[in-house]
C-alpha cells in the first residue's frame, strides 16, 4: 500500500528532514510513527499525501510514484487519503455539516446522497447532534473529532493523522485512538504520527521510530 | 451528466446566495461595471440612430442642373432631350422656375423676401437620378453636364451625405476604441473584486487543495461570480441606456415638432442586447479566471519562496 525506498528529503534551506528511509506498509495495517519533535514525522506524512516530493529515493502510494506524479494527478490521489492535520485546518466560517460536506463536494459526490453520508461520518465520531454548530462552539476534542469526520467521509483506503492526540487529555486521547482502531478494523490502512509514548505502550502497535530524520530502533 | 448539472446548479445557487450576503458591495461593483459598459454602448446606440437618419436621405443621390435664367424655352426642352438620350440617366424631373417661385412664396420663412421681388430670380431646374450611384460616376456626370449649353451650375446633392458618412465612420472608430478600453477596464474591475473574494476565502482554498480539490473546482465558484457580475453589469448598462434614451426622446419631442420629422431614438435591438449581455458575462468570466489563476500560481510560488527563504 505504502512503500518507501531509500527516501531522502532535503528542504531547499539545506535542512535534511529525512535520510535513507525504507519501509513498507501493507493494506489494512495500522502503523505508528514516533520520534521527538523535529524528527521528520510530519515530513514523512506529507510525502505520503504528495504535499511534498522526495529529493531522493522513491515513495509509492497505492503503486503510484509520488516523485514523478503529474501535478494534475495529485488531487485524485489525495481524495483516496483521509488526512487529519495537526492544526485541524477547519473552516471557521462554515458549520460542522458544511466542513464535512466539503470533501464530498470536491469529489463531485451526488448531492442527493451527500447529506446522509455526512451524517454517517458525524455519527461515527459522535457529533451527529451538532451539525448546525460552528467550529468555534466546539471544544478542542470535538474539533479533533470533526477533523476526523471530514477525513473519513469519503471512505478513504488510507488514513493519515498528524499528532491526533497532541493537546488532549489521556481520557480523550483514548476515545480518539479507539476510533482509529475501529476504522482500521474495517480495513483502512492507518498511519499515525505521535510522540505520546504512553499510547504506544498501551496499544503495542507496529512502530516506525524516527530520530533526526533517520530510522532508529 | 445529471451529477455535473446538479453540481453546477449548486455552485450557481450558492454564488447568488453569497452575493446577497454582501448586497451593497456587490451592487456597487455591478453599478461600476454597468456605467463602464454604458459609455461605449450608448455611443454606439446614438451612432446607429444617426446612421439610420442619414440613410433616409442617402437613398438616391441627385444631380441638380440649374439652367441659365436667360435660357429660352426651346433650349430648356433641348436639355430634356439630351437627358432622355443619356444612357447614364435613370430618370429625371423638371422643376420650372414658376413652380419653384410659387413654392418659395408659400413657405413661411421666405414669403417676406419674395414679396419684395419684382420678378422671379429663380432658374429652371432638372433633377437627375443616375443609374449608377457610385461617387466616381456621379462626379463624371457632373463634369460632363457642366459643359452642356445653358447649364449654369451642377450640384451633387449627395455630397453632404457623404460628409456625414465619413463623420459617422470616424465616430464608429472612436466608439470601437472606447469599447476596447472600457472592456479591458471591466476585466480589471472584475479581477480586483474577485481578488477580494479570494482573499476572504484563502483558508478555504488552501484546505480544499489539501484534501484533493482540482484547480477547476476552486475556480468554478469564482468564475460564476465573475460571469454573474458581468451579466448584471450588462443589464445595468442596458437599463442606463434605456433610461437615457427615454429622457432624450422627451427632450427631442419639441425639436421634432419644429422640423416636423420623426425623431425617436431607438434602443438596442434584440441581437445587440444579447450580444451586450453575452460579452459582459464573458468579460466578467475572463477577469475572474485571470484573478483565480494568478492566486493559484501565487500559492505555488509562495510555497517555493518560503523554501527558498529558509536557505538564507
Amino acid at each position: 500500500m505504502i512503500r518507501f525506498d531509500g527516501v531522502g528529503k532535503k528542504y531547499s534551506g539545506g535542512i535534511v528532514a529525512l535520510k535513507d528511509i525504507s519501509f513498507s506498509i501493507e493494506k489494512g495495517e495500522m502503523v505508528f510513527i514516533s520520534g521527538h519533535s523535529g524528527a521528520g514525522k510530519t515530513t514523512l506524512l506529507k510525502l505520503v499525501a504528495a504535499i511534498e516530493r522526495p529529493t531522493s529515493g522513491s515513495v509509492l502510494v497505492k503503486s503510484q510514484d509520488i516523485g514523478s506524479l503529474r501535478k494534475s494527478a495529485i488531487p485524485y490521489l489525495r481524495r483516496k487519503i483521509g488526512m487529519i492535520f495537526q492544526d485541524h485546518k477547519l473552516l471557521f466560517n462554515k458549520s460542522v455539516f458544511e466542513n464535512v460536506y466539503l470533501p464530498l463536494q470536491i469529489s463531485a459526490f451526488d448531492p442527493r446522497e451527500a447529506p446522509s453520508r455526512v451524517r454517517a461520518a458525524l455519527d461515527k465520531v459522535g457529533l451527529l447532534g451538532r451539525e448546525r454548530a460552528y467550529p468555534v462552539e466546539l471544544s478542542g476534542g470535538e474539533q479533533q473529532r470533526l477533523c476526523i469526520a471530514r477525513a473519513i467521509v469519503n471512505r478513504p483506503t488510507i488514513l493519515i493523522a498528524d499528532e491526533p492526540t497532541g493537546n488532549l487529555d489521556a481520557e480523550y486521547s483514548e476515545i480518539i485512538m479507539n476510533m482509529f482502531r475501529s476504522f482500521n478494523q474495517v480495513g483502512v490502512t492507518t498511519l499515525i504520527a505521535t510522540h505520546d509514548d504512553s499510547m504506544l505502550e498501551k496499544l503495542r502497535p507496529r512502530v516506525i521510530n524516527l530520530s533526526h530524520g533517520a530510522l532508529s530502533t | 451528466m445529471m451529477a455535473w448539472l446538479a453540481i453546477n446548479l449548486n455552485v450557481f445557487v450558492s454564488t447568488i446566495r453569497r452575493m446577497l450576503r454582501s448586497p451593497f458591495s456587490n451592487f456597487f461593483s455591478i453599478c461600476v461595471i454597468g456605467i463602464a459598459l454604458s459609455l461605449p454602448t450608448g455611443t454606439y446606440v446614438l451612432f446607429e440612430n444617426f446612421q439610420s437618419f442619414s440613410s433616409h436621405f442617402n437613398g438616391s443621390p441627385q444631380i441638380s442642373l440649374f439652367l441659365d435664367t436667360a435660357a429660352k424655352p426651346e433650349q430648356v426642352k433641348d436639355i430634356a432631350k439630351r437627358l432622355a438620350k443619356d444612357p447614364g440617366v435613370d430618370h429625371y424631373r423638371f422643376v420650372p422656375k414658376s413652380e419653384a417661385f410659387e413654392r418659395f412664396r408659400n413657405s413661411a420663412e421666405y414669403s417676406d423676401v419674395t414679396a419684395g421681388l419684382a420678378e422671379n430670380p429663380l432658374p429652371d431646374v432638372y433633377i437627375v437620378f443616375a443609374k449608377d450611384n457610385s461617387s466616381r460616376n456621379l462626379e463624371g456626370m457632373r463634369t460632363a453636364m457642366s459643359a452642356w449649353p445653358e447649364v449654369a451650375h451642377v450640384q451633387l446633392d449627395s455630397e453632404w451625405v457623404r460628409k456625414l458618412d465619413s463623420l459617422l465612420k470616424l465616430g464608429q472608430v472612436a466608439t470601437a476604441i472606447l469599447a476596447v478600453l472600457l472592456g479591458a477596464a471591466l476585466i480589471f474591475i472584475t479581477f480586483n473584486t474577485i481578488r477580494l473574494h479570494i482573499l476572504t476565502q484563502k483558508d478555504e482554498i488552501e484546505v480544499a487543495k489539501l484534501i484533493g480539490a482540482t484547480n477547476t473546482f476552486i475556480r468554478r465558484p469564482f468564475l460564476y461570480l465573475g460571469a454573474i457580475q458581468g451579466l448584471a453589469g450588462g443589464i445595468a448598462a442596458w437599463s442606463i441606456i434605456a433610461t437615457g434614451l427615454h429622457f432624450l426622446n422627451d427632450a427631442s419631442r419639441d425639436l421634432a415638432q419644429i422640423y416636423s420629422v420623426k425623431l425617436a431614438l431607438s434602443n438596442l435591438d434584440a441581437t445587440d442586447t444579447l450580444f451586450l449581455l453575452a460579452l459582459s458575462s464573458l468579460l466578467g468570466w475572463t477577469g475572474a479566471w485571470l484573478s483565480v489563476t494568478r492566486h493559484l500560481w501565487q500559492m505555488d510560488w509562495e510555497n517555493h519562496f518560503t523554501k527558498l527563504a529558509r536557505q538564507f
